[in-house]
C-alpha cells in the first residue's frame, strides 16, 4: 500500500514539474520588469555635493544673463531689483526712465513690489516654478535659478507672471521691517557704487 | 533649468546645419509640450540693458541667439 502511494506521488511530481517550471520562469521574467516600472527601487544615491554644484552652475548662468549692476546687487545683497514697466497713475507717464514701481526678487521668497521714490511697500507676489515632469518627487530650482526664472519672467512678460502669482499685502510671508532694511541696504549699496541714478530700469 | 538639478544641457548644434536644426526644433517642441517656458537672454537695442524675451515658436528665436533657456512655468506659490 505504501509503495503504491509513493509511486502515485512520484507520478504526480513528474506530471506537475513542467507546469511548475513554466510558472517559475514566467515569475522570473516578470520580476525585473515590474521593479523597473514601479519605481519603488529606483532610488538615487544621495549626493551631498549635487545641490552645491547645481547652485554654482546656476550662479554662473545668472551672471551671464543679467546686467552687471544686477549681478553685483545679487552677489552683495542677495536680491535683484527689476523695474516695473507700467504707469501706476496718469502722472507717472511723464517720468521718463524712472519707473513708477519696482520689484525686489528674492530666491525662494515672494517678489515684493514697492515705490522706489518713497520706499512704500505695495504688495508681495508669491510665485514658484514647480517641477512639471513628475519625475523624482517635489524638487525646487537652485536659489540662483529661481532668481533667474523670476527675472526672465518679469523682464519678458511682467503681466503674465504677475497674473499667475498669488498677491498679498506685504507681511504675509516677508517681514516688512526686513524688506525696508533691504531697501536701505540697496540705497547704501548704490551710494557706495557712486550710482547717482534713482533707479535704472531693467527695461526702458 | 531643472528642479533639483539646476542647469541641464538639452541639445546643442548649429541651426544653419539642417540635421542640427531638426534636432533643436524637436527638443524645443518637446520642452514646450512638457509645459516649460522658453526665454532668450537679449540686449535691449535702445537701452543696451539685458532682458529676456519669451519665445513660443522656434521661428521666434532671434537668429543671433546663443542659447534658449527653458524653465518651469510660474504658478502661484
Amino acid at each position: 500500500m505504501l509503495l503504491a502511494l509513493l509511486a502515485l506521488a512520484l507520478v504526480a511530481i513528474v506530471l506537475a514539474a513542467p507546469i511548475a517550471l513554466r510558472r517559475a520562469a514566467e515569475w522570473r521574467a516578470r520580476r525585473p520588469a515590474r521593479s523597473s516600472t514601479s519605481g519603488e527601487l529606483d532610488l538615487e544615491l544621495y549626493d551631498p555635493g549635487r545641490e552645491r554644484r547645481a547652485e554654482q552652475r546656476a550662479r554662473e548662468l545668472l551672471r551671464s544673463c543679467v546686467n552687471a549692476e544686477e549681478w553685483g546687487m545679487y552677489r552683495d545683497l542677495g536680491f535683484i531689483r527689476v523695474a516695473g514697466r507700467h504707469a501706476r497713475r496718469e502722472i507717472d507717464r511723464g517720468r521718463g526712465a524712472r519707473p513708477a514701481y519696482a520689484y525686489l526678487v528674492y530666491p525662494h521668497k515672494p517678489i515684493v513690489a514697492y515705490v522706489p521714490e518713497t520706499g512704500q511697500l505695495l504688495s508681495e507676489y508669491c510665485v514658484e516654478f514647480p517641477d512639471l515632469t513628475g519625475h523624482g518627487g517635489r524638487h525646487r530650482l537652485p536659489a540662483s535659478d529661481d532668481v533667474l526664472a523670476k527675472w526672465m519672467a518679469l523682464t519678458s512678460d511682467e503681466d503674465r507672471v504677475i497674473r499667475r502669482a498669488n498677491m498679498h499685502l506685504v507681511g504675509r510671508q516677508l517681514d516688512p521691517a526686513r524688506v525696508r532694511r533691504d531697501l536701505w541696504r540697496l540705497a547704501e549699496w548704490e551710494r557706495r557704487r557712486g550710482n547717482r541714478q534713482q533707479v535704472s530700469p531693467s527695461r526702458r | 533649468m531643472k528642479p533639483g538639478h539646476g542647469e541641464v544641457l538639452l541639445a546643442e548644434g548649429d541651426p544653419r546645419v539642417q540635421e542640427d536644426e531638426e534636432r533643436l526644433i524637436e527638443e524645443f517642441r518637446r520642452q514646450l509640450d512638457e509645459g516649460m517656458w522658453a526665454a532668450v537672454p537679449v540686449r535691449n537695442p535702445g537701452s543696451g540693458r539685458r532682458e529676456a524675451q519669451m519665445v513660443k515658436e522656434y521661428a521666434d528665436i532671434p537668429p543671433d541667439s546663443e542659447r534658449v533657456i527653458f524653465f518651469p512655468r510660474a504658478s502661484g506659490g
